[in-house]
């Protein structure tokens, strides 16, 4: 074979192997190619998702809370602007040299230091970090006009929840708080799921807490691979949470928490005697609901905590005292609607009555003498009662404490609302396996025993009779506008003339000189009250002191002290509101708590008075009419 | 182009020399180039710092040297075959010895200006000395076992110093490149079959003993991308996510939110074409692969059209070369085979492998230029 053959082979050689060469790589070429088409046709949709799913990260917005406000539209809880200082550590530079400078203007504790490296060294560096919360204005303004000496710091603005009338509403609003576990289980919410986010801790706030949250908003933010937001696609600001109306009057409100602060431990509240409306409710001493929204420390905490006059406890519907003779009235009632007893029934009181080898004492150890009902409410005589409850029987006197509210939960919208207790036999039997003694009735009918109530209840009581309705207390008066209180109650079912007998027994308390709270009566016309006193004991008196003479309760230590307690309606002639006071350990009713009774309805109807002023409508009737106070009181 | 009656063009002037370039090849390369400038461009958000100016800095630079090694007669270059191909491998010994590390892998010598990668350049000189060596190899030759000792030995070489950098794409390449030499000097069908098995029974002992943890990870990651998604099968989904949400049209210039946003990695180098299919979609992707299918073209041609065996062969050399860049760094990046480190030549960032692969159109461009000089069996010709 020729060189020039054998070249000519190795060439042809050459050009098939080409050729081959070539297809392969065509073949490889359009395997590409084909992998091109199913990534970006076939499964574009798919990647199309999971492309805007790394992009896209839905941040949550939460609403602005909705606002409380009195009646009249007071605001009681708003949202307040928190100011706090944050650093981005990828501008600062030298952090701890940026912090010792910031150290300068706001103290900085060492634990703040360590956290705020901690928090710093967890994050990326273009996450914002807390360097201090709760910022006063003096503090901003120092760090605002140190900023450009400050790289990376700012005043970041947040909202925190602010009560302005601090400890004078806290038992009725609550708080808010970080959500517990309890309250994350279950709901489906996302705005629990949102750091820092606070629901209601109690009162108000916890009660209609899902109608002031509103609903999450949320903010469409572009995002790199790391999680910087680069930009916001789109914002929805969500649903602002609804603005809630309460019945309470913040003027009042204020002026009752003044006037329970000069007691040790009272809690007071005030009504409208035909909605129901709570109008006040106090219960002192108090807390201040902004320490609990900003976060309270530990030591103040267990403070409140241990305080022995219980501030964390609102006694107006948690508290359960034996009502003392404020039950009488019902005792009377009882009496009256069972045909049994009528209003000019006499009994004479020598200061005491035997019954089964007891001896039952009247408080007034000499006695009242001969007394009639209206008068035995005037003068609060025991034997009266010890007289007719005996005579009626248990079940009657409970039958009417139920009518009235006692005994049950009366259903407040704030939570932790005590039952009470209104005993009866079949009570007796079932929860302490024991038969019911008459004498048992005798300490009934006078609010003592077992009896056991919670000023709320006294006040639904005392509003229920000056009314003649079965009217149901309520906080709420609108949520959003929409309004939601009735003066359309069922009438009580008592016949009018008895309640009436009643009723006058309570006008002598207070306007008949000798009544337990003449003393305390109001003096302005047209707005007397009637009301009645107790004095519920709190200690057994033994045969031993009674002989050597009961002590006086300013002898005894605080916590042994009687409670003093009053009930009150006024006007007498046209009943407007109803309030219960008790002052825990006080001592006698008329004496401690009537006084408190009247400043609160008196400061009551005289703002009313101005209010119409101010409003320049004609005064109220009342005013021209001068009502003389029922003259004739059973007085012995 | 004419042809060269004569039958030789040593004696071509150097403007006649300048006449033979094939200027319709050079205005493609710089197009091709020019897509890459663009894809930089937007890989730095639309701005031409840092990658997209200096990318064409580069090319200017090797636009010149392409040229001036073209103008180089073909027969020099045969003649500096095997020293060039002595040069790099020192090179590769040195970086071996003395690379900084980059990577994990001993891959370059930083010679101040330039970060030189001796692996890329060994892609062109082993084509080069394969080329010159079955240039006078007859079919009885290359039949003959003996005869191809001294190239296997030529390729085993380099390869081993990569592989031990380590840089098994490269290596790969290398391995490949250097088979389909063989294969066009017509080594015998069997032979490759047997090479073939060979290696199919020696990878379950390689992966026990040879293959480094991160290689094996690529592996395992490439077998089951969505096992580890947020460890070594990141680029891979994310790359598939770019792919695959860039749809028929593309999310536009400088809109691709995969790469803008980070979620790619790598996108100035390895995993530009993804960039480029996100932002311009089916229609760019596949026009790309076309452009680059008429660069392998213009290869085939001059090889075609070259009358001597060492510029068939080294232009067929390099063009398989260019192949497996493409293929090698494409199937990458959409998940067909393992992440391994291939850059796309002319648009990836990156100064060694640019300039290399303008050597190679270079060379390319020589051997049409000289594709008549005579060349005797032996070697040289008549110079």
């Amino acid at each position: 074979m020729s060189a020039f053959d054998r070249d000519a082979e190795r060439q042809r050689m050459l050009s098939r192997r080409t050729m081959v060469l070539g297809g392969l790589q065509g073949a490889a070429v359009a395997t590409l190619a084909g992998r091109l088409y199913y990534l970006q046709i076939v499964e574009s949709d798919r990647y199309t998702v999971l492309a805007e799913d790394n992009r896209i990260s839905l941040r949550l917005v939460a609403p602005p809370r909705g606002l409380i406000t009195d009646r009249f539209g007071v605001p009681l809880a708003v949202n307040e602007q928190n100011f706090s200082a944050i650093i981005v550590s990828e501008r600062a530079g030298d952090v701890q040299q940026i912090l010792d400078e910031v150290g300068k203007l706001i103290p900085l504790t060492e634990t703040d230091e360590r956290r705020i490296q901690r928090d710093i060294q967890r994050s990326r560096s273009f996450a914002p970090i807390t360097i201090k919360e709760n910022l006063t204005w003096d503090q901003v303004a120092a760090i605002e006009v140190n900023l450009p000496d400050l790289p990376g710091v700012s005043i970041d603005v947040g909202q925190v929840r602010s009560y302005p009338f601090g400890e004078a509403l806290s038992h009725v609003l609550g708080y808010v708080g970080a959500a517990s576990e309890k309250d994350v289980e279950g709901s489906t919410d996302p705005l629990l799921t949102l750091p820092g986010f606070r629901v209601g801790k109690g009162g108000i706030e916890k009660q209609y807490d899902q109608a002031l949250r509103g609903a999450a908003g949320n903010r469409q933010l572009e995002v790199n691979a790391v999680g910087r937001v680069i930009r916001e696609l789109s914002r929805d600001p969500g649903q602002p949470g609804r603005e809630v109306a309460l019945t309470i009057d913040a003027k009042l409100q204020h002026y009752m928490h003044q006037r329970l602060s000069a007691e040790q431990s009272a809690a007071a509240v005030v009504m409208d005697v035909h909605t129901g409306g709570i109008q006040a409710l106090c219960s002192s001493p108090s807390f201040d609901p902004n320490q609990f929204a900003m976060g309270i420390g530990y030591d103040a905490y267990q403070a409140l905590l241990k305080d022995e006059r219980t501030p964390l406890i609102n006694k107006v519907i948690a508290g359960q005292y034996p009502p003392g003779s404020t039950f009488k009235m019902l005792t009377a009632l009882a009496a009256l609607e069972s045909g049994i007893v009528d209003a000019d029934h006499r009994v004479y009181c020598p200061g005491h009555m035997e019954l089964g080898g007891h001896r039952f004492h009247c408080w007034r150890r000499g006695g009242h003498g001969s007394m009639d009902m209206v008068g035995s409410l005037m003068h609060s005589c025991d034997v009266y009662f010890y007289d007719i409850a005996g005579r009626i029987g248990m079940d009657r006197i409970a039958e009417m404490a139920r009518k009235f509210g006692l005994g049950g939960r009366v259903g407040l919208e704030i939570p932790g609302e005590k039952p009470g207790l209104i005993p009866d036999p079949k009570w007796k039997r079932r929860a302490l396996k024991q038969p019911w003694h008459q004498g048992e009735t005798l300490i009934a009918s006078m609010g003592q025993g077992y009896v056991l109530t919670t000023p709320l209840q006294l006040a639904v009581m005392t509003a229920r009779l000056a009314s003649g309705k079965a009217i149901q207390p309520h906080l709420l008066k609108s949520i959003e506008g929409q309004f939601t209180e009735t003066t359309e109650w069922p009438g009580i079912d008592v016949k009018p003339e008895n309640l009436a007998v009643v009723l006058k027994g309570m006008n002598a308390v207070t306007n008949v000189p000798g009544g337990t709270g003449y003393r305390a009566r109001i003096n302005v016309a047209g707005m007397e009250m009637a009301g009645k006193s107790g004095s519920a004991q709190v200690r057994r008196i033994s045969m031993a002191e009674r002989s050597t003479g009961v002590r006086s309760n300013e002898s005894l230590p605080w916590r042994e002290r009687d409670h003093a307690l009053f009930v009150a309606y006024a006007p007498v002639h046209a009943p407007k509101y109803a309030c219960a006071v008790i002052v825990e350990h006080g001592g006698g009713g008329g004496a401690v708590a009537a006084p408190i009774a009247r400043d609160i309805l008196l400061e009551c109807q005289m703002l009313d008075a101005a209010r119409a002023t101010v409003a320049q409508q004609p005064p109220p009737s009342t005013d021209t009419t001068p009502v003389p106070p029922p003259a004739e009181g059973g007085t012995p | 182009m004419t042809l060269d009656i004569s039958g030789d063009s040593a004696a071509l002037s150097f403007t006649e020399k300048l006449g033979q370039i094939p200027w319709s090849f050079v205005l493609l390369i710089t197009a091709v180039a020019c897509v890459g400038f663009a894809m930089l461009y937007s890989a730095a958000n639309g701005q031409f710092d840092p990658w997209a100016s200096r990318q064409m800095v580069r090319f200017t630079v090797g636009l010149g040297l392409m040229l001036f090694i073209a103008m180089v007669d073909i027969r020099i270059w045969m003649k500096m075959a095997y020293p060039l191909y002595g040069l790099v491998m020192v090179l590769l010994i040195g970086v071996d010895l003395f690379g900084s590390m980059g990577k994990g892998a001993q891959r370059w010598i930083d010679l101040g200006f330039v970060q030189l990668q001796p692996s890329e350049i060994m892609k062109i000189t082993l084509v080069m000395a394969l080329a010159r060596y079955f240039h006078g190899a007859s079919l009885e030759d290359t039949g003959r076992i003996p005869f191809l000792l001294v190239p296997l030995a030529i390729v085993a070489a380099p390869v081993a110093l990569v592989l031990a950098q380590p840089n098994l794409g490269t290596s790969m390449m290398l391995i490949m490149a250097s088979g389909a030499m063989f294969f066009l000097s017509g080594v015998r069908w069997w032979k490759f079959a047997l090479v073939i098995s060979a290696v199919l029974i020696a990878i379950p002992l390689s992966w026990q003993f040879l293959l480094h943890d991160y290689q094996r990870d690529r592996v395992e990651t490439f077998l089951d991308p969505d096992s580890d998604p947020l460890g070594t099968g990141y680029h891979i989904t994310q790359s598939k996510i770019a792919f695959g949400s860039g749809g028929l049209m593309g999310k536009g210039f400088l809109q691709g939110t995969q790469s803008h946003l980070n979620f790619l990695p790598e996108k100035q180098t390895d995993f530009i074409f993804t960039m480029l299919a996100e932002e311009f979609g089916l229609v760019g992707s596949i026009s790309f692969l076309l452009l680059y299918c008429m660069l392998l073209l213009f290869g085939f041609i001059i090889a075609g059209r070259c009358r001597h065996q060492f510029g068939r062969l080294l232009a067929l050399g390099l063009t398989v070369n260019l192949f497996l860049y493409l293929f090698i760094n494409v199937a990458m990046i959409m998940g067909l085979i393992p992440v391994v480190g291939v850059p796309l030549p002319l648009i990836s960032y990156g100064g060694t492998a640019t300039l290399a692969v303008m050597v190679g159109f270079g060379l390319l461009i020589s051997v049409h230029v000289h594709r008549d000089v005579r060349m005797s069996r032996r070697g040289l010709g008549d110079l």
